[in-house]
């Protein structure tokens, strides 16, 4: 989706304002939020569809409200996209009925042996070949994707050198919709700034990001 | 730790944080997150203790003292280093960091020819064992929008002024790949202990923004 959340490459946001001595939480209310989107992660799912939930927010919503406010949405969205929770209780707060869920919550142990192990996204490669080596010219496609995806907009159509392979990761196109992991090759490609933001553009700068083989298209030698 | 100061003055110091949220507002938020985590509980989804241990771990387990550590590492010892820069996850678990949202670390090095800046344009991603949780400018539209294509008036924000024959490499961490600049350690500093090393290193170096000083 071309949502508000793609923001590489606008302007007029201001500047960046850096908070000196800046807490890691400000508010009691972002500490609960924080820990209660990771400690249900074993019912909410993969990571890619905590980010969808958020980039389906209304997109004037989404600029004026805070990161953990987001995080509110997230978590609200996906409680109820699942069946854990209705609007009703959400409003009340009083817990009408009650889904089984597969096992008991995490134990404290649990959850603190998850952030410390983590949860890798690559997956077998031993029987994939890339279709790109290093130093391969190639091209994001200039897809249009109605639901999650990792493309961001300002590259797409854009041409870039693959500059790292990192074996076989988990799509997130796929994953977010319940449609599977679908591991694919996953790179980093280089893309001049010039390439990026226009031909006057003369600055010696450039975007390295991390693209999956279904976003990528061979750039052959003329184009 | 930081010793920039906010180079707009006179500008709100938070955006989105309590400075622009009132008390009644930040009442209300607190109203409906304690609702939803009375619900969570009471069906079953999380345990209260769980989410005690996981704010504990965060607020103080994991943050930019792991990162520092890692980087004063790096300029002390030159194996360590190459095997930093090859394969960052396993050399970072050498020194007991690793976990989620580090599951696979790159870490990109400044030499006095290529800077490096990470961002996450789309969403926040971060290195969450190594860095802890992103500062509120690193999650907000004005950084995730301008870093990409227009580096240097950021690197200028922070007080990182940067030669034009200095290449500006901008990192956008799109997938779970998760990225650590590798600063240049400051002449002068030959004398420093590894320990007295990382207390120079502050979270902002390590995300590319400033350049690391002599104390």
């Amino acid at each position: 989706m071309n949502g508000i959340h793609d923001l590489g490459g606008l302007t007029g946001f201001g500047p960046v304002r850096a908070e000196k001595n800046e807490p890691v939480f400000h508010e009691d209310w972002q500490r609960r939020i924080f820990a209660l989107n990771m400690a249900a992660l074993a019912f909410l799912g993969p990571v890619d569809r905590a980010r969808h939930a958020i980039e389906r927010m209304n997109a004037l919503e989404y600029l004026t409200t805070s990161y953990y406010e987001h995080w509110i949405v997230a978590i609200e969205t996906m409680a109820k996209d699942l069946g854990y929770l209705t609007d009703e209780e959400i409003q009340t707060g009083q817990a009408g009925h009650r889904k089984p869920t597969p096992h008991p919550a995490p134990s404290a142990a649990m959850i603190e042996g998850l952030i410390r192990g983590g949860m890798p996204a690559n997956r077998d490669d031993s029987q994939v070949k890339p279709a790109f080596d290093l130093g391969t010219k190639v091209r994001a496609r200039n897809l249009e994707i109605p639901g999650h995806t990792r493309l961001a907009r300002y590259v797409r159509g854009k041409a870039g050198v693959v500059t790292a392979l990192h074996g076989c990761h988990v799509f997130p196109d796929t994953v977010a919709h319940d449609k599977g992991e679908n591991p694919q090759p996953l790179y980093t490609v280089r893309f001049e700034a010039k390439e990026l933001w226009g031909d006057n553009v003369t600055r010696r700068d450039c975007v390295y990001i991390d693209l999956w083989e279904t976003y990528l298209e061979p750039l052959h030698e003329g184009q | 730790m930081s010793q920039h100061d906010d180079s707009h003055h006179g500008a709100p110091a938070r955006q989105f944080s309590r400075s622009d949220r009132s008390d009644e507002h930040n009442r209300d938020l607190a109203e409906r997150v304690a609702k939803i985590e009375s619900l969570l509980i009471a069906k079953g989804l999380v345990d209260k203790q769980a989410l005690d241990r996981l704010v504990e771990l965060y607020e103080h387990d994991l943050g930019p003292m792991n990162g520092a550590r890692v980087v004063a590492h790096a300029w002390v010892d030159a194996a360590f280093k190459r095997r930093l820069l090859e394969n960052a996850t396993a050399a970072i678990a050498e020194l007991g960091f690793g976990g989620l949202q580090g599951e696979h670390m790159v870490v990109v090095e400044n030499t006095p020819q290529v800077h490096n800046v990470v961002v996450c344009t789309l969403c926040s991603c971060y290195p969450w064992p190594v860095l802890g949780l992103p500062p509120t400018w690193y999650k907000d539209a004005a950084y995730r929008s301008r870093v990409v294509t227009d580096p240097r008036s950021i690197l200028a924000e922070f007080g990182t002024a940067l030669a034009d024959a200095v290449e500006v490499r901008v990192w956008d961490s799109s997938a779970e790949i998760r990225y650590l600049v590798l600063p240049e350690r400051p002449a002068g500093t030959e004398h420093l202990s590894e320990d007295q090393l990382a207390q120079l290193v502050d979270r902002d170096c390590m995300i590319g923004l400033k350049k690391v000083r002599r104390s």
